[in-house]
């Protein structure tokens, strides 16, 4: 079998990448496009850990075909920071500690910028809920959650 | 390991013939959340996937004579977000939006939760209360069915070979109207349901009910129909009276199995608890 041929766009820029039919976009990401930043945890979709939007919907890579992104923009990590500026839910997570080993983080992160581009002012409800689909095995959560609600609370200062 | 092959056809025709021409071989990918996974575990090994999700008919939401016309490959994410359904159809809403994670929301699909067969699928027993039809494609024409007769065992369907679910047909709603779905599992969020319970129903402008709909998920091989639940429902205002026969027919109909999540005893008595409670947030929800 001939390997596929994709044009998509990753992080803003148009990307070209072969792949065989069965590989995931998290593997393409890792393997042929050297973007690591995104994990592999269980590869069956429960842990978050691979998370990136699709076409801005958050979204498991390990759950998506390296052949479906075809046309679609994948945003990753490794686009979250502005240069050398970090997202201010990066700079957040360092300042609150909101991370023990770091497997997690990068999904945790994702998946929180995707809830406040949608809801800039969640309830801790709201985002324990959203965040159900990302497990932090050094059992940051409290921590990750209070990050969450203050960077939002400060988004909204700085917009207002 | 024998070859994969990837296609994703643009039009419904080529889809068709290119499952007709694997015969059997092949499988289709909507979200892939159940087919990726059962992939990578080696349980299915086919030749071809077919992503349906390039076929316009399967795409979007449509209004139609009053109801919804819901693609097949359309993401529970975008059901949530259509102002229409989420009006119309609440217990249908909320029950796509139990299904996994926010990342599994925005890939899974109500077609694969039907296809894929699970007896726990949290949307089944929600659209079978809303009494959804679904079109399906195949070799031999297009037929139109009744969600409810679509799974007959745990990863079975009714459906012929070669043939594709496309669309979900929702109905328009009388005045009065409302419908629930509710989940039980032994934690808050991302597991499998061991009872879930879907009603839809209408009252008359006095409050009475004038018709019903209950099914239950996760306590038979398949989603039941609870015919004596929804009569039970008929003629009341939901009284006491009302739903003590609706939890006894929850009850009666169950045939669950004892597996980690839940023993029989505990599914046949959360089975009648949760008919019971969706049937009364239907209501108010009727009650607007």
């Amino acid at each position: 079998m001939a390997k596929m041929h994709v044009s998509t766009t990753v992080n803003g820029e148009p990307t070209e990448f072969l792949c065989e039919p069965q590989q995931t976009i998290l593997d393409v990401l890792r393997d042929e496009l050297r973007l690591t930043g995104s994990k592999e945890g269980c590869s069956t979709g429960d842990c978050g850990a691979c998370s990136v939007t699709m076409d801005g919907r958050l979204v498991c890579s390990c759950l998506v075909l390296g052949a479906e992104a075809e046309g679609h923009e994948i945003e990753t990590i490794e686009g979250m920071a502005d240069g050398d500026t970090l997202h201010p839910l990066q700079q957040k997570f360092l300042e609150r500690a909101a991370l023990q080993c770091g497997i997690c983080t990068p999904g945790f992160l994702i998946a929180a910028k995707s809830l406040l581009e949608r809801n800039p002012n969640p309830s801790e409800t709201e985002v324990r809920y959203w965040l159900a689909g990302n497990l932090c095995r050094c059992t940051g959560y409290d921590k990750i959650i209070r990050a969450v609600l203050e960077c939002a609370a400060d988004m909204r200062g700085a917009s207002a | 390991m024998n070859a994969l092959t990837y296609e994703s056809p643009g039009s419904l025709d080529e889809a068709v013939k290119m499952l007709a021409v694997a015969n059997g071989d092949a499988k289709l990918l909507a979200g892939g959340t159940d087919l990726l996974v059962q992939l990578r575990m080696g349980m299915i090994q086919p030749k071809l996937i077919i992503d349906i999700k390039k076929i316009p008919e399967l795409s979007g939401i449509k209004e139609e004579n009053g109801g919804y016309r819901v693609g097949a490959s359309v993401s529970g994410a975008v059901v949530g977000e259509h102002a229409g359904m989420v009006g119309a159809w609440p217990g249908v809403v909320e029950a796509l939006e139990l299904i996994g994670s926010t990342q599994i929301q925005g890939r899974a699909t109500m077609g694969g939760n039907l296809c894929n067969g699970s007896p726990a699928a949290d949307a089944v027993p929600a659209m079978i209360a809303a009494d959804a039809l679904c079109t399906i494609v195949g070799p031999n024409g297009r037929r139109e069915a009744k969600v409810e007769d679509i799974i007959t065992g745990p990863g079975k369907t009714s459906l012929a070979n070669g043939e594709i679910v496309i669309d979900f047909f929702f109905p328009a709603r009388p005045a009065n109207s409302g419908d629930a779905y509710l989940r039980f599992i032994p934690r808050t969020e991302m597991d499998i349901a061991v009872v879930g319970a879907g009603v839809s129903l209408t009252l008359d402008d006095a409050g009475v009910c004038t018709a019903a709909r209950v099914a239950l998920g996760a306590v038979a091989p398949t989603q039941l129909v609870l015919e004596d639940g929804a009569a039970a429902l008929i003629g009341s205002k939901l009284d006491g009276a009302a739903m003590e026969k609706l939890d006894a027919a929850a009850r009666a109909a169950c045939r669950p199995i004892t597996d980690k999540r839940g023993t029989i005893e505990y599914r046949i008595k959360v089975a009648g608890v949760l008919a019971r409670r969706a049937a009364k947030i239907a209501q108010q929800r009727a009650e607007g």
